[in-house]
């Protein structure tokens, strides 16, 4: 068996689930090849070439794959996905969009947001918005999966440098689209999906002014922040702290919900957080029957009284 | 321009769903079905278009049991103009599904195919991408605004990070997030006047598409239940219980 894992990268970053999904690879096989595709992203494939349990890395230059944009992305992976047993990338954004394309040009089903990898044809994967867990046996001759990052501790980095193989290519469909723009939602905070503490706000809130309240709180913490759909439709957040079914899938140490209630599809989005606290004025939320911590009360209030407390905590080295 | 807009019949989205007994999947007797939000969105999306003159004609399709005819009106009902139900009792996959689009496609010629991205009983979110890669069209997955222009869609995609846009070439295959619109209800002269709309079934073997599952579902159970919580009086107890018990901060 040999696995084809596809690196997610930003043309500045190789991304952390790069590391998640070579470790759901390392649960079929030990012959792991990563493919690292772009322009101009040398230093990318260095460290690329640092992660531990990897054979090789594909190292394909071309201009039009220089944005990760699908139509390209697919024909590289399926023409060299033809070679292996196994195909994985991330569950992001970016592997939901480039995998099943790259799984119809080679004819073969594919396993969405696989949770835990039983055999190399059996996998398990959350179906209903997390509701229930489908174990799903694959008879494809190539099995193509994305991976849910939270479901998997990031592969190590090493000392060792895996080799770097370049792949010349001649791709077909570099006319169908092309890049205008990209508009990035700065911030100064860990990423959503790998942070150790995420703070998150609901519709309570308000106000897109008060949910600066889940900004003190989340800055106290080191937090990485995130939003209901609630708070996201109303226009209190931005749409990419969506945490949910249809946004983000989180599973930190701390998750802190201020003023959510707790609908199947935020839950479906956060309930494998390890420690998860809940903060709202109604004791009937559903938020509560997944809290190991609930607190009932105003989180206009409670929420300031927290910082103070943690501030005094922090004072006294408790912290 | 045409379009068309493949919609899905589902779970509504606000049922909690079972797992039934013998652990072979959720049990939807009885249960309320709807059409799937993200093609809601789609539908939307489509009449908007048709109401500003961009579409000349809005086709809906889906795949399934004749009970998908329910769906079919309602998009009628909100201003598509003709539907096609390909009748099937078997639940397909999205690759068969994508097979099936692929050749309603074909005799279609739609300029333009809208699909959510993903539905909410699989939640695969495959089905547009296959269908664009099977059909060697451009993709614009997960988008939250749309604008045509002659020969090509400019799409704004919600991705991790934030929005990137990207140029099109037509035709081309687009799917829907969430905040692409907010769907309207339908009105009841409409809801009458959608019953007069054509309605073309076709059994899923005149297509000759090879619909064989290529996965099986060996088991379908719940989800790990979590321990029950305690109820903290005070913000000094919670943060107490977090750092002496939890230990997480």
């Amino acid at each position: 068996m040999n696995i084809l894992v596809i690196a997610e990268h930003d043309n500045r970053i190789l991304k952390p689930s790069t590391l998640n999904t070579i470790a759901a690879a390392q649960k079929i096989s030990t012959t792991i090849d990563l493919l690292v595709a772009g322009t101009k992203i040398d230093s990318i494939v260095q460290e690329a070439a640092s992660i531990s349990g990897i054979e090789r890395i594909l190292y394909a230059e071309h201009p039009a794959l220089s944005q990760n944009l699908a139509e390209p992305l697919s024909e590289l992976i399926a023409t060299l996905g033809k070679n292996y047993t196994h195909i994985l990338a991330p569950a992001s954004a970016f592997g939901k969009n480039c995998l099943p394309r790259a799984a119809a040009l080679l004819d073969v089903a594919q396993l969405s947001d696989v949770i835990a990898i039983e055999t190399p044809d059996t996998f398990i994967r959350p179906i209903y918005a997390g509701n229930a867990l489908a174990t799903i046996k694959s008879t494809d001759s190539i099995k193509v999966a994305t991976i849910r990052s939270t479901a998997f501790s990031p592969a190590e980095k090493g000392k060792k440098l895996a080799p770097v193989e370049k792949i010349s290519l001649s791709l077909s469909t570099t006319e169908l689209s092309a890049f205008v723009e990209r508009i990035e939602v700065p911030s100064e905070r860990p990423e959503l999906t790998a942070a150790r503490i995420v703070v998150s706000g609901g519709r309570a809130l308000g106000s897109k002014e008060n949910f600066a309240l889940v900004e003190q709180l989340a800055d106290k913490l080191n937090a990485a922040i995130g939003a209901s759909r609630a708070a996201v439709d109303a226009g209190f957040a931005p749409n990419d702290y969506q945490v949910g079914q249809t946004g983000k899938v989180v599973a930190p140490d701390l998750y802190i919900a201020l003023g959510i209630s707790g609908a199947i599809q935020h839950l479906a989005g956060m309930k494998d957080s390890k420690v998860i606290v809940a903060i709202n004025k109604d004791e009937e939320a559903p938020i509560f029957q997944v809290a190991d911590y609930g607190l009932v009360g105003d989180i206009f209030e409670l929420v300031p009284q927290f910082i103070s407390l943690l501030e005094n905590q922090k004072a006294s080295g408790n912290v | 321009m045409k379009i068309l807009i493949a919609i899905k019949r589902v779970v509504d989205y606000n049922v909690k769903v079972r797992v039934n007994p013998d652990q072979t999947g959720v049990e939807l007797n009885n249960l309320k079905m709807s059409m799937n939000p993200f093609d809601e969105i789609a539908v939307e999306e489509g009449v908007r278009l048709r109401e500003a003159g961009t579409a000349s004609e809005l086709v809906t399709i889906s795949i399934g049991s004749p009970a998908c005819q329910d769906i079919l009106r309602s998009a009628m009902a909100l201003g598509a103009d003709r539907s096609i139900l390909v009748e099937t009792e078997q639940s397909l996959e999205p690759l068969a599904v994508a097979h099936v689009l692929k050749s309603i496609a074909e005799r279609e010629k739609p300029d333009l195919i809208i699909l959510g991205k993903q539905a909410i009983d699989d939640d695969c979110n495959q089905t547009g991408q296959m269908l664009a890669g099977l059909l060697g069209w451009p993709q614009g997955t997960f988008i939250s605004e749309l604008k045509l222009e002659s020969d090509h869609a400019v799409v704004t995609r919600e991705v991790d990070g934030g929005l990137e846009k990207l140029r099109l070439k037509l035709p081309a295959v687009i799917t829907t997030d969430l905040r692409l619109n907010t769907p309207r209800y339908p009105k009841l002269p409409n809801i009458m006047k959608a019953k007069q709309k054509p309605l073309e079934t076709l059994k899923i073997s005149e297509l000759g598409i090879d619909i064989t599952s290529r996965q099986q579902i060996l088991k379908v159970s719940e989800p790990a239940k979590r321990k029950v919580g305690i109820k903290v009086k005070d913000v000094q107890d919670l943060v107490e219980h977090l750092i002496q018990e939890a230990k997480v901060i």
